[in-house]
């Protein structure tokens, strides 16, 4: 009779993480104006011009929520509750919608579509964090890695809704609230996991563990973001108030924040785990098979 | 005492007699007059049992769909067919859940029907034991596999059971956009390349006969259909709602510029019925006792996932004890 117990704990959870879980998700929302297809729309059109370090900065948002939307695709019919499989595959859909955005519009630049930019770089051409790169492994480890990403991305898109690049602030705005969602989501498991037995909080010590080393390079500044004032949020800039968040969430949590060394890093530079090949080799191998065609 | 014992029991037998008999006839009048019975209405062992059976081998049907389709997630050939796909298994997700909720209601629990599944005690839709091994599988699966489950499940929205009914109204919604998106597929890639059309002609050879398969077997080896139909829950038979889907999908292939892979179709002027070829009951017979080609596949992957997540599970109920416990406290 464990769902007598279970369900409602879970799908409290899940249902703080996706709304109405109950919504079809193939629907489409009155109202939720600003579509991938807006944005490829007025780019194709010339209505919207995209300065090169623009679109550069665009592609490392796109590519980072592209690749974790890969990632956690992977879950579907693989989660510890049905409840679950909706809520991570809902997640998963929100970080797509934000990558066809990104890369809808920084292809702008170049006169790339997203699918040429999803499917036709190579490995050296991407500009994720290694963060996004990491394996699932078991659900504690991908919560962890869910707790970073979210929190991270929540500052930064509640930042970049003031951007001066006028597209970044609309897809942040329209991101910044399923972005939220995220994030109450990998809290709400990560006070569960830690507190509720000895094996998950063991689980969910190793799961951070694996994670703070891929921190760092989230809040790394270079070039482009100092050619971007105003228009770029300085990911330096966003590291004391996030530390004061997952500070919080682990006091809550009665969990330690350990130092870690940090992990090379390179992502954003194109060097990435190895991971990455097979993430692409498998998102990008029927496109390519088929060059050229449409689907 | 034995024969106040006694004498208390006959009095209980002839209530309980007397409860049956009352709820009895509001059944019969409720299904007379084609109205709703709802859970705490009286009914029928068998009614119940029928609903449990019929319920939660659609339910496990949602949850098995996933896999094929999920299968694809990580490959889809564009971004937009990708989120549409994700979004897809979502929705098949959120009717697993609908559906164990209605089950539910008749008093068995989630996880006793999910333990059946996974001990192989419990059957789902047959479609979902062939292999997705293209990507054009999900154009012809989201057009015959979610086309045939509207065709059954548009009459289940008056199913007699109010849950089962409500619970269906709010899937073939969803299971119209379903539908849609696989033919839209499947109409990209018979435009596109000739290697994308012979992908989808291929995909729709493969699924033809298995999807004609899914309304049951013929009405003249069904053992369940008259007496679901006496009860309301059923509205037409198997034959009669596979007749009607080939009607649709034979008008609905020519748009597709592609073809059934049966010769023998054709519409009976007499009758007013589609005519279709001989289907293999055979193979049906055998995938139905697990020797189809994704049996053991599915199963596994549902077991390992059940099995994987039972920390989380009982995680979440620590906490939720505990919880509970501290605000008694406080
Ligand atoms: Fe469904
Ligand atoms: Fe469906």
């Amino acid at each position: 009779m464990s769902s007598v117990g279970t369900t409602p704990v879970v799908a409290t959870a899940m249902g703080a993480a996706t709304g109405d879980a109950m919504a079809s998700a193939t629907r489409i929302t009155p109202g939720n104006a600003l579509r991938p297809e807006d944005i490829a729309g007025k780019v194709a059109a010339g209505s919207v011009v995209v300065p090169q370090d623009v679109a550069s900065y665009a592609l490392r948002l796109g590519d980072d929520a592209l690749i974790l939307a890969q990632r956690l695709g992977w879950w579907v019919s693989r989660a510890p509750e049905l409840e679950e499989d909706i809520a991570l595959s809902n997640i998963a859909l929100d970080l797509l919608g934000h990558a066809r955005s990104f890369l809808s519009y920084a292809g702008g630049a170049w006169g790339k579509t997203e699918d040429d930019l999803a499917y036709f770089r190579g490995e050296d051409e991407f500009c994720s964090a290694h963060l996004v790169e990491q394996p699932n492994g078991d659900f504690a480890r991908t919560i962890a890695r869910q707790l970073v990403v979210s929190t991270f991305q929540h500052l930064l898109y509640n930042r970049l809704v003031d951007s001066q690049d006028a597209t970044l602030a609309a897809i942040s705005a329209k991101a910044l609230k399923e972005v939220d969602y995220h994030q109450d989501h990998a809290y709400q498991w990560v006070l569960r996991l830690a507190l509720g037995t000895q094996e998950s909080r063991r689980r969910m010590v190793n799961g951070l563990d694996l994670t703070w080393p891929y921190i760092a390079e989230l809040f790394d500044d270079d070039e482009l973001i100092d050619r971007l004032e105003g228009i770029a949020v300085r990911p330096s800039s966003l590291r004391v108030a996030y530390d004061c968040r997952i500070t919080q969430i682990l006091a809550e949590a009665e969990l330690d924040v350990q130092e870690v060394p940090r992990a090379a890093g390179g992502g954003r530079s194109g060097r990435h785990s190895e991971y990455l090949g097979h993430i692409l080799a498998e998102m990008q191998v029927l496109a390519r098979e088929h060059p050229g065609a449409t689907w | 005492m034995a024969t106040q014992d006694s004498d208390h029991h006959a009095v209980a037998n002839a209530d309980g007699d007397e409860t049956a008999a009352a709820g009895q006839a509001y059944f019969d009048k409720i299904i007379a007059a084609d109205s709703r019975i709802e859970p705490p209405d009286w009914m029928p062992d068998g009614y119940r049992k029928t609903l449990i059976r019929q319920i939660s081998q659609h339910a496990h049907s949602e949850v098995i769909g996933m896999q094929p389709e999920g299968n694809w997630i990580g490959r889809a050939p564009s971004l937009k067919r990708k989120a549409i796909l994700m979004a897809k298994v979502q929705d098949e997700a959120g009717h697993g859940l609908y559906l164990y909720s209605a089950a539910e209601t008749l008093g068995i629990p989630r996880d006793v029907l999910n333990d059946q599944l996974i001990a192989g005690k419990a059957r789902y839709s047959s479609i979902f034991n062939y292999p997705a091994r293209s990507w054009a599988d999900m154009g012809a699966i989201g057009w015959l596999v979610d086309g045939a489950a509207i065709c059954n499940q548009v009459p289940l929205c008056r199913a007699s059971f109010g849950p089962y009914g409500r619970a269906m109204v709010r899937v073939c919604k969803e299971e119209s956009f379903h539908q849609r998106q696989g033919f839209e597929i499947l109409l990209e890639l018979a435009n596109g390349t000739p290697a994308q059309k012979q992908m989808a002609q291929d995909a729709v050879d493969g699924l033809y006969a298995p999807a004609l398969m899914m309304f049951g077997p013929p009405d003249s080896d069904s053992a369940h259909s008259s007496q679901s139909m006496a009860w309301n829950i059923k509205r037409f038979s198997n034959d009669e709602l596979r007749q009607r889907f080939v009607g649709m999908i034979v008008e609905q292939v020519k748009v597709l510029g592609l073809t059934l892979p049966d010769d023998d179709i054709r519409f009976n002027e007499e009758t007013g019925k589609w005519e279709y070829g001989e289907l293999d009951w055979d193979e049906f017979n055998e995938v139905l006792a697990g020797r189809g080609p994704c049996n053991a596949q599915r199963l596994t992957r549902r077991r390992e996932a059940h099995e994987n997540g039972a920390w989380v599970r009982e995680a979440a109920t620590a906490y939720a004890a505990e919880k509970a416990k501290r605000e008694q406290v406080a």
